[in-house]
């Protein structure tokens, strides 16, 4: 239920802000979506859609961090020895 | 697509399950709160990557599981009037009230229409103007500013034949609720993601403190729901019981200001009841003053009705974390998807469906 989807801007139209709408591009499908509760929203960003409402932006920098994460426990071998993991995994 | 398949990738799954494995020494119990979590949880198999000894529990954030029945035997009955267009989200349909349900009340002859958005169900009042076209507005924070948004837009236009019935909840008294119940096994929380964007996080500081339980607000992929629990055990480890935000590309300390500006316009908070939970404190909205000629219950004068659950369901004590989906002994045998005794079991975000779905062997 609490479902949102993240899509990119491709058009806003409305003047006030109860009526403010975008076409979001979801992959490929277009939607009308109502742009009311991220009034500084612009083409081009991304929003969190939920009920045909963008609830908020999408934070790009915020987004990359957990694959910097990743790549640092890559380089630490983070976590459990392979044999321990190959063992958890058998379970 | 962009910020879903990225989160998806199976080697960035497993590089986080392995740090979850070299963290974890001691047996701990975690609860997803949101549905929506549930549901990832069981479609991608995210239990079967985890430390035996980490038990994950699945919390009450499903609406559609929590509305009460006697709301939804007052939707049917609103539905079944002629005169009344019925709109609402299609998960709703199915849900058992204590007689029937709004798809058995359509197959009867009532106008019951599914809608993407409650701004839907305003269109269809503004282009049905003999019709009393009702919206069933049920949600967490998540949803209630979509909600209020089809409240203002009928407001503001005068539009005389629309009205809400309301079945608005808020997810941290029920955190509340679960953590000073005695059956409570609950030892951190990954706090929904979605419900966090509107609302922030902020107000979760003293339930940390109070019950010094770890909060990570958290995502709704395979990655993000692994990497909430690597920071959920990691505090649980070292003894911390802090909030944090596991999911910053959407969710700030504050939330999204606009859309609670939105809510705190239309609703103010109210005591409600959560079905299989019951009464609690301050847990829900209602429509303000001001805007109560929009409320269905009032306009239709909808009286309180006491209606009877099925004596067999235990989904009150699934959405508490206090028992899994196959420790109920209907589970799969008299109640499916299909014969639900219980709403857990009608949603794809209950337990009990997505355990159904996806887990059974």
């Amino acid at each position: 239920m609490c479902l949102a989807i993240p899509g990119r801007i491709e058009t806003v139209s409305g003047a006030d802000l109860l009526n403010r709408t975008a076409v979001v591009d979801f992959g490929g499908v277009k939607k009308q979506v109502s742009l009311a509760c991220v009034p500084d929203a612009a083409v081009g960003q991304y929003v969190l859609v939920h009920a045909g409402l963008a609830i908020n932006t999408v934070d790009e920098e915020e987004a990359a961090r957990v694959f910097d994460l990743l790549r640092e426990m890559g380089e630490l071998d983070g976590g459990v020895s392979e044999k321990t993991w190959q063992r958890a995994m058998r379970r | 697509m962009k910020y879903i398949d990225e989160y998806r990738d199976g080697e960035a799954a497993r590089k986080m399950a392995r740090a979850i494995h070299g963290v974890v020494t001691r047996p701990w119990t975690i609860m997803e709160v949101c549905g929506g979590q549930t549901h990832s949880i069981a479609r991608f198999g995210i239990e079967e990557l985890l430390p035996s000894s980490l038990t994950i529990v699945h919390g009450p954030g499903c609406p559609v599981c929590v509305t009460p029945i006697e709301q939804i035997d007052r939707a049917c009955a609103l539905a079944a009037r002629p005169g009344v267009t019925f709109c609402s989200f299609g998960d709703m349909l199915r849900v058992p009230g204590s007689r029937t349900d709004l798809l058995t009340v359509k197959s009867m002859g009532g106008d019951v229409r599914m809608v993407y958005s409650p701004t839907d169900a305003v269109e269809i009042a503004r282009t049905n103007r003999d019709r009393e076209v009702v919206f069933f507005a049920v949600g967490f924070e998540t949803t209630a500013p979509a909600n209020a948004l089809a409240v203002r837009q009928a407001y503001t236009e005068g539009l005389t034949n629309f009205s809400i019935l309301v079945s608005q909840v808020l997810v941290p008294p029920a955190m509340r609720t679960i953590l000073s119940s005695p059956s409570n096994r609950v030892q951190g929380f990954l706090a929904a993601g979605h419900v966090c964007t509107v609302a922030g996080y902020a107000q979760y500081d003293a339930l940390a403190a109070q019950y010094h339980v770890p909060i990570v607000v958290t995502g709704f992929e395979p990655l993000d729901i692994l990497q909430g629990i690597l920071m959920c055990v990691r505090q649980l480890e070292e003894g911390r019981a802090e909030v944090e935000n596991q999911y910053a590309r959407a969710v700030s300390r504050a939330g999204n200001v606009s859309a609670q500006a939105m809510m705190d316009e239309v609703f103010e908070v109210t005591t409600r009841a959560w079905r299989g939970i019951g009464q609690i404190e301050q847990s829900g909205l209602s429509l303000r003053e001001k805007y109560k000629a929009l409320n269905a219950e009032a306009r239709f004068g909808l009286t309180a009705i006491h209606a009877a659950e099925s004596g067999e369901c235990e989904s009150g004590l699934i959405l508490q974390g206090v028992k899994k989906p196959p420790e109920c002994a209907a589970f799969g045998t008299r109640c499916t998807p299909e014969h639900p005794l219980g709403a857990t079991m009608v949603s794809s975000e209950g337990a009990c469906a997505a355990y159904y779905r996806y887990k059974r062997r």
